[in-house]
């Protein structure tokens, strides 16, 4: 972090850029957040949609909110803005690019958004074929992808240049960290990318009149896993380079952290079968394979585990804490941009010991496609990615728009992580049990005919409307946090935290840089993975699906 | 680069259980016969109802197969075809599905049957249905409107 | 060479701060956390047919 082309504060011309990806992220927030609301309170069975609204047209504006727009507008802004800060001020050049990126997206997003609201996409985010929406939802998609992949870009820009210009040295790992993620982002959606040019588009628009639904699936899951990895390395960026700082300690280990950075560029990618291991058409052994290389990803994951820990046990003991478990009462829990994100790592627990139940091969048909999943994702991506990501915004939106945390607001941020993770143990705690004694996600109230098993699940449903209810109530708290951070807090200065390695002397080694080597062995592992079951794929393909809209309309 | 003694027994330690999980289902799935639902067999979904076995769709005596029933599901949105149907306690059964036309599920909630429909594609699990009771059967993949009133029943007698 | 470096360097007085048998405690707490969750979805995949 010696190089002269380090700032300390970001640029305001890029933190101008930063926050226009939040100001959406947040607003899909808000949109999002009351249709999950919505969603949670009818499968209570005590509330009905007014007027005609679908719960699968609000399903679907949830997921594509949540889970395409908040997360990559968010993490495009975050990434743009840890750039900045530490491979230097972005050239004009890449800024323009990022802000044409930016209203690309944004654009994308208005189009599929229309859509949804008109009730020609109500297809969910996953957006399966045969469902057939209209050709402009996909388009609109495209553009969000297309968009991220120029805001991508300038990143890329900004850490060649620094790379030039730095000769023979590590790049600053929260850059390095983050060209990683975009790297890995755009190899995965070049799946998502095919489907929707190759197969979806052309279909919608009626020049052709079949798809292939297996490959349209298989594409969609190779850019599915890498996608739910996008979201998290994030977080992890912020686990491993921020929070050392903010709570005054050291990273555990810089070359230790970019070694499971790249671990999860290789072995994020090759493992989509692991969504299909109930499907048709794909040979089991294929799968199992597959099901090895998703056991790799946990490595990394158990290697964050023992950085975190070291890095808060190290602390502790410097602040004379003694004995096994000491140095956990001595942090800083007082502070919101250590507690926040802290809830969001102590999710990741039982988030990671669900994931690799779903990833075990045969053990997946106890909780494919039951409310399980849901609840798991709700830990990984709405509690440990989110929570972060709040945590995040704590101090980088006042650090670009000139202003600061108070106390009042950080007190107000450390009651809506406890309300968040409350309400996510009601939610995602009552989705899990539901799961294992079958219901599925995805579905709006039903007795099944008063069917004595789906009577069972009921308790547990109203269990997921009260945690939907608290968690609401969360979004409520931290839209006001975000709007007071941007607009109404004191002015001043609030500092954008980047940590220092414990050991200065251990440079990491400059392997980690070599581009060439790690797409090429990335790229490798996806051959390996899939060239054979796609090759089968085609050769045994069955007749084309036409389209079905099997929703209503207006 | 650096590892420390303590993160290094972590390491096998953790590593060490994921290769255990792995043995374990992978030894469960090729040797004991366990695999997912992974059936390789294609159909034309427009000509689901007069292709076998899917022109008799429901609980069917087969002989001379590891099997003593074939149960034959069809799915449309929103129903499955049979609605309901009775399976003797202690039967070795093999359930075979497909669609007609969008993405199903297929999931005997409370046991291991389940499975993914797609069209063009037949699927299939074997099982042996030794627990008595009533058992509903749900879609659980969105597949319309209807999505949540797509289910069956299957009833496990003596 | 990672083992003499601990012994040479920091057994004697530093020993105490620096220390990480918390964090090993901890990552096993957590070990034994993931396989008794898979554990028991293992058991109950065994017990439905």
């Amino acid at each position: 972090m010696s190089s002269q082309t380090t700032k300390l504060k970001v640029d305001p011309r890029d933190g101008k850029l930063a926050m226009a990806h939040f100001y959406v992220a947040f607003i899909a927030l808000a949109l999002g957040g009351l249709m999950g609301l919505l969603q949670t309170l009818v499968r209570s069975g005590k509330f009905e949609l007014p007027w005609g609204i679908d719960y699968y047209q609000i399903l679907t504006v949830h997921g594509v909110l949540m889970g395409l727009v908040l997360t990559t507008f968010f993490i495009m802004g975050f990434q743009y803005a840890a750039v900045s800060r530490t491979a230097g001020t972005h050239s004009p050049a890449a800024r323009r690019i990022a802000w044409i990126g930016f209203w690309v997206m944004t654009l994308g997003t208005v189009m599929a958004a229309t859509m949804v609201l008109l009730k020609e996409a109500s297809v969910l985010y996953t957006f399966y074929a045969p469902l057939k929406a209209h050709w402009i939802f996909y388009l609109g998609l495209t553009f969000v992808i297309v968009g991220s992949w120029l805001d991508g870009a300038a990143q890329i820009m900004t850490y060649a240049r620094w790379r030039k210009e730095n000769p023979g040295k590590p790049s600053p790992l929260l850059s390095f960290m983050a060209i990683i993620n975009t790297v890995m982002w755009i190899v995965a959606t070049l799946g998502v990318a095919s489907t929707v040019l190759f197969q979806l588009l052309p279909w919608s628009l009626g020049i052709v009149d079949t798809v292939d639904v297996l490959i349209s699936r298989t594409l969609f899951w190779y850019f599915g896993h890498p996608l739910v990895y996008f979201w998290l390395l994030p977080a992890y960026m912020c686990w491993y380079a921020i929070i050392p700082k903010i709570i005054g300690g050291k990273i555990f280990s810089d070359s230790l952290a970019r070694l499971s950075f790249i671990l999860f560029l290789l072995f994020s990618i090759p493992v989509g079968f692991h969504h299909q291991l109930t499907e048709p058409g794909i040979d089991p052994a294929w799968k199992f394979l597959q099901v090895v290389l998703t056991f790799m990803v946990i490595v990394p994951s158990l290697m964050t585990a023992f950085s975190l820990f070291a890095t808060f046990e190290r602390y502790g003991r410097s602040k004379g804490a003694t004995g096994l478990f000491g140095w956990f009462k001595v942090l800083p829990w007082k502070d919101a941009r250590f507690t926040v994100p802290f809830i969001g790592m102590a999710s990741f627990i039982p988030a990671g010991a669900g994931g690799i139940i779903n990833a075990s091969n045969q053990m997946n048909q106890v909780v494919h496609n039951t409310i399980w999943v849901t609840g798991h994702f709700h830990l990984t991506a709405a509690t440990s990615v989110v929570l972060t990501f709040f945590g995040i915004s704590y101090w980088l939106v006042p650090h670009l728009t000139g202003r600061k945390l108070t106390k009042a607001m950080n007190k107000l941020a450390i009651i809506q992580g406890w309300v968040w993770f409350i309400g996510m143990v009601f939610m995602s705690g009552a989705m899990h049990f539901q799961g294992l004694l079958g219901g599925p996600r995805r579905s709006a109230f039903s007795t099944y005919g008063d069917s004595a098993q789906a009577l069972e699940w009921i308790p547990y449903q109203i269990a997921q409307a009260v945690g939907g209810s608290i968690l609401f109530l969360g979004i409520i708290l931290i839209l006001i946090i975000f709007v007071n951070l941007a607009f109404f807090a004191p002015k001043g200065e609030e500092e954008f935290p980047v940590g220092e390695a414990e050991n200065l002397e251990e440079k990491a080694p400059m392997i980690f840089e070599n581009w060439k080597l790690w797409l090429g062995i990335t790229a490798l592992l996806i051959l390996f993975a899939y060239t054979i079951p796609f090759i089968d794929m085609i050769q045994n393909a069955p007749p084309g699906s036409e389209g079905f809209k099997t929703w209503g309309s207006w | 680069m650096h590892i420390h003694k303590f993160e290094k027994i972590w390491l096998i330690f953790g590593v060490g259980a994921l290769v255990v999980f792995l043995s374990v289902v992978g030894v469960s799935a090729f040797y004991l016969g366990n695999k997912p639902p992974s059936c390789l067999t294609t159909i034309d979904p427009k000509k689901v109802d007069t292709e076998a076995p899917f022109d008799k769709p429901g609980l069917n005596k087969v002989e001379g197969k590891e099997w003593d029933y074939e149960l034959v599901y069809v799915a449309s949105a929103f129903l499955y075809n049979p609605g309901e149907v009775e399976v003797p306690l202690g039967a070795k059964v093999k359930v075979i599905a497909t669609t007609k036309d969008v993405v199903h599920g297929f999931q005997v909630a409370g046991t291991n049957i389940n499975m993914m429909l797609e069209p063009g594609y037949v699927n299939e699990i074997v099982t042996t249905f030794d627990k008595e009771g009533e058992y509903l059967v749900v879609c659980n993949e969105y597949c319309g409107t209807g999505h949540h009133l797509m289910s069956s029943k299957i009833k496990v007698v003596k | 060479m990672a083992k003499v470096e601990l012994k040479s360097n920091k057994k004697t007085e530093i020993e105490d701060s620096s220390s990480l048998k918390g964090t090993l405690a901890s990552v096993f707490l957590l070990g034994i956390f993931l396989v008794v969750t898979w554990a028991s979805v293992y058991f109950l995949f065994l017990d439905r047919f």
